[in-house]
């Protein structure tokens, strides 16, 4: 696939207005210096990454991301940020020092160089086959409770272990609060 | 579509997620750059998956499962910052030197 084709082929143009935001969303939420910005960034970066999804006929997935993701990870995000009193507005002790952050550059550099430098030394010119019809839902749910249940149970306990580990963590110990003498 | 555009979009993405990781000194943020690479992750997923044409839909049920595994992470990270933060009153990482001599 030559530049012609790929200038002239309308999802190519859908992915760079789709991308290049999601870029801009993802390099705000490790820069910006106000935490609650930082995680309406996070918002945007999944937002995009949901579009292309359904870009690229993987509508299911889709819609995980905006129900998981957007709609219940971000909100314990919040809850988390004002939990720990993270300082709310404009905060330059958010990130290290500048020295530690050009060190950091170039480490995300490099990986990035080397990533992407390997995947276009592999993956040339290879170009996805043109969806005829998007993965269904019905096509997943049957692939998940037959060919891969295992995992999907596996998952499942992981689930429960994160909910009680969450529980057992959080909730302050009431020995210790009878010692401290408080009173409820 | 070229493979590469996805997966140059997300070895971007998963850089940038190292960077936040290594630069930020509240936890908090330390793990919404975790959640940042996990996005990339997925996005490289469900890519592959439509480059071979899987018929079991492999990757975007590995996607599903990172996004569910993803919940459980976050869950229980905060938890554990939130414990921290009572101890410490801080959660900034690199105030947490009790391993240090």
């Amino acid at each position: 696939m030559d530049v012609g084709d790929w200038v002239s082929t309308p999802q190519n143009w859908v992915f760079l207005v789709i991308a290049l935001p999601m870029l801009f969303a993802g390099f705000k939420v490790v820069q910006t210096s106000n935490v609650v910005h930082a995680v309406l960034y996070l918002v945007g970066t999944l937002g995009g990454s949901a579009a292309l999804f359904i870009l690229l006929g993987a509508e299911f997935v889709a819609w995980t991301v905006v129900l998981v993701y957007i709609g219940a990870v971000i909100v314990l995000f919040l809850f988390g940020i004002m939990i720990t009193r993270a300082p709310l507005g404009f905060d330059v002790t958010l990130s290290h020092p500048v020295r530690i952050r050009v060190a950091a550059a170039v480490v995300a550099f490099v990986l990035f160089a080397l990533v992407g430098g390997a995947m276009l030394a592999e993956f040339e010119n290879q170009t996805i086959p043109e969806a005829a019809d998007a993965t269904r839902t019905v096509e997943i749910g049957l692939s998940i409770f037959d060919r891969f249940v295992i995992p999907f149970e596996v998952v499942s306990v992981v689930l429960l272990a994160a909910l009680i580990g969450g529980i057992v963590l959080a909730r302050r110990d009431p020995a210790e609060e009878e010692e401290a003498g408080v009173v409820r | 579509m070229l493979i590469n555009q996805f997966l140059l979009l997300g070895a971007a993405l998963f850089a940038l997620g190292v960077y936040g990781v290594l630069t930020r000194r509240n936890a908090v943020m330390v793990l919404l750059s975790v959640e940042l690479m996990l996005a990339a992750v997925n996005i490289n997923f469900v890519a592959f998956d439509r480059l071979i044409g899987d018929e079991l839909a492999g990757g975007q049920i590995f996607a599903l499962f990172i996004i569910a595994v993803a919940a459980a992470e976050v869950g229980i990270g905060l938890a554990i910052i939130l414990l921290i933060f009572r101890n410490r009153r801080s959660a900034n990482v690199d105030e947490l030197d009790l391993l240090k001599l």
